[in-house]
């Protein structure tokens, strides 16, 4: 584009490259200290070469654990899925429908209800923890995946974003599917849905690395082992108190910790992309 | 099959009232075409006889039912629309399937009905198992009108469903779509701007102007007895010369504001001599004469300003003796001819409408 001199590429792969070691090293870094002893991780300086423990570390994380933990990296990770799951569902599942009556009906307050919802998109989780908190336990929903899950599906985001993609579709899709005589229900079901696909699928894997990610809200109200995502787990097994922090173990689960996401990007990609670029309905 | 009644209909939105009362009967199998400029209310109108409008004051009825309050489903009509509105994630055989599957028929029921719409259309298998994104402009037209006939409903309306195409697949489809109400005999409504359109497909025309019916007829009686000035100079093209004029006392001469005058019928105009009018005179209808050809007083001259060539015809543009206001003349054949040229020019007495400038209505029957 700049026009064809040879320094002047040479120059840009150069910082490309530099950029992606930048980014790189320190996943790098902790994949070769998932694959060592610990004596080997406690030495300086660390190794930069890959061990010969991968599949013994591996294996002990997901079955067994760090011993400050009491339950083992696979079932954090099932829990983790759960939420993310159960989120991304959810959150899909209440915006969209929230976007249907917003933009399909005309109901009294239909743009105070919007407005409040807009509004909200200004309030993050830690914003409103406090209450949430209060409310989640009155309920008696601590140390449950109801708890961890439910509080954080409200989303304005998604409701704003699918409001913006029902915009998108002509008024007369709608009146052609009520001559044919499909009630609105139909006509979310048969039309709307189909049509928002890669939307959904794009939203998806945002939602999904959201839920997939959090932090703060899971540390709050789980105190049970058995129901610690993977990320609280981590944190936990650092705090070792007076024995060493098994540090294999440790980087294992971080890698582990970053699969899923990434298999669902990897995997998500092409709807991913079509889904936040295409606008023809 | 049916016929369709409007009585009275009105819409309003909120305070704003934008439909003025609308009484038309269109019988069973008839081709009515609604026409007007854009935000006449044409659409609207349709809108409200699909039931995607809710009807203000009056009513409708379609075959013996009223409609006013049924849903658009039920009221067993079949929409084409500007856009298509074809459901863009189905084939082209389940876009035309899907309000039949909702109606609950059998599957070989509808499979039939489907088969037959594209044969009728002639839509081969490979188009029916594509989706709209993969067909022309042309197709999804056809396509749009195979989902209102596998519904076999007792009218057809049609919003404007050729203003997306390009002119010469639209005098194309224009020309199919006449074709094909003509085969199935069921009654349409058809809404456009353009009034060539409405000519050549309307068995009556309804031109509509700001909410109000101006006039309901053939197209051919439009053309010869516009009932008022906004159909005068609607219908036709190139449009017709409205000239401000006055009838001469005896009623027998229409004085034209450049000075010069031409006859009228006599006796028809009368009851009106002396009156200020407004003359329509039709491009096609003037004739060139030689200058001291009907005694004298049948002669316009017209001050030639520009001259457009059409091959078949010739455009004049040009102006009668002092006034500025600019007419158009249509000639047969080439014309050799100049600018600043004065051409002396007659017009047929019963080709000259007259019209009460105030009230637009037309004078003398």
């Amino acid at each position: 584009m700049v026009g064809a001199r040879p320094w002047l590429n040479i120059l840009t792969h150069v910082i490309l490259i530099l950029g992606v070691l930048i980014v790189a090293f320190p996943i790098y870094v902790t994949f070769v200290a998932s694959s060592h002893e610990l004596e080997a991780l406690l030495q300086t300086p660390i190794p930069l070469v890959p061990g010969g423990e991968l599949l013994n570390n591996y294996t002990a994380a997901l079955t067994k654990g760090a011993k400050a933990v009491g339950a083992p990296v696979g079932v954090m990770m099932l829990n983790s899925l759960v939420m993310a799951l159960g989120i991304a569902f959810g959150k899909i599942a209440i915006s969209i429908i929230a976007a249907f009556a917003i933009v399909y009906f005309r109901f009294r307050f239909r743009m105070t209800a919007f407005w409040m919802i807009f509004i909200t998109l200004m309030l993050p989780v830690e914003v409103r923890i406090l209450p949430t908190y209060k409310v989640v336990a009155d309920l008696g929903m601590l140390d449950t995946y109801g708890g961890l899950i439910i509080p954080l599906i409200a989303s304005a985001t998604a409701t704003f974003m699918f409001r913006q993609v029902f915009l998108t579709v002509p008024d007369e899709l709608a009146e052609a599917a009520r001559i044919d005589g499909a009630g609105p229900l139909r006509f979310f079901w048969d039309v709307l849905l189909p049509i928002s696909r890669t939307n959904i699928a794009a939203l998806f894997v945002i939602l999904f690395i959201y839920g997939w990610n959090q932090y703060l809200w899971p540390l709050l109200i789980t105190t049970d082992e058995s129901l610690y995502t993977i990320l609280i787990g981590i944190n936990r097994m650092l705090a070792a108190g007076d024995d060493q922090a098994e540090w294999q173990i440790i980087m294992a689960t971080t890698m582990l910790a970053m699969l899923p996401p990434v298999l669902v990007v990897v995997s998500m990609q092409r709807l991913f992309v079509k889904g936040l670029v295409e606008t023809e309905k | 099959m049916a016929g369709i009644n409007l009585r009275g209909v009105v819409k309003a939105y909120g305070k704003t009232q934008v439909i003025h009362g609308v009484d038309c009967t269109i019988v069973d199998g008839e081709f009515l075409v609604i026409v007007g400029p854009s935000g006449c209310g044409k659409s609207t109108l349709l809108r409200m006889i699909a039931g995607l409008e809710l009807i203000t004051g009056g009513e409708i009825s379609i075959g013996d039912r009223v409609v006013n309050d049924l849903e658009p489903a039920e009221r067993d009509i079949a929409m084409v629309f500007q856009n298509y509105a074809l459901y863009p994630h189905m084939t082209v055989y389940n876009n035309m399937a899907y309000g039949l599957k909702i109606r609950g028929l059998a599957k070989a029921d509808i499979d039939a009905r489907v088969r037959k719409a594209a044969e009728i259309l002639a839509l081969d298998d490979d188009l029916l198992r594509r989706t709209p994104r993969q067909l022309s402009g042309g197709q999804r037209q056809r396509v749009a009108m195979g989902r209102a006939i596998v519904r076999q409903p007792s009218a057809f309306l049609f919003d404007e469903p050729l203003s997306n195409l390009d002119a010469k697949l639209r005098v194309q489809m224009r020309l199919e779509i006449k074709k094909l109400q003509k085969d199935l005999g069921i009654t349409s409504v058809y809404v456009t701007h353009d009034q060539v359109e409405a000519m050549t497909l309307g068995h009556r025309l309804l031109v509509l102007n700001a909410g109000i019916v101006e006039q309901i007829g053939a197209p051919i009686e439009l053309y010869e007895h516009p009932a008022t000035l906004f159909v005068a100079g609607f219908i036709g093209s190139p449009a017709m010369n409205l000239l401000p004029a006055r009838i001469g006392e005896d009623g027998g001469r229409v004085e034209l504001s450049g000075g010069d005058g031409l006859p009228l019928p006599p006796g028809r105009f009368a009851a009106h001599a002396g009156r200020t009018v407004t003359a329509g005179i039709r491009p096609e209808h003037f004739e060139m004469v030689a200058d001291d050809q009907s005694n004298g007083h049948g002669v316009a001259r017209l001050a030639v300003d520009v001259v457009e060539q059409l091959g078949a015809d010739t455009l004049v543009h040009g102006h009668f003796g002092t006034d500025r206001g600019v007419l158009t003349v249509r000639l047969n054949g080439t014309q050799d001819l100049q600018s600043r040229q004065v051409l002396p020019m007659s017009v047929q007495p019963e080709l000259i409408h007259l019209f009460d400038p105030d009230s637009g209505r037309r004078l003398g029957g």
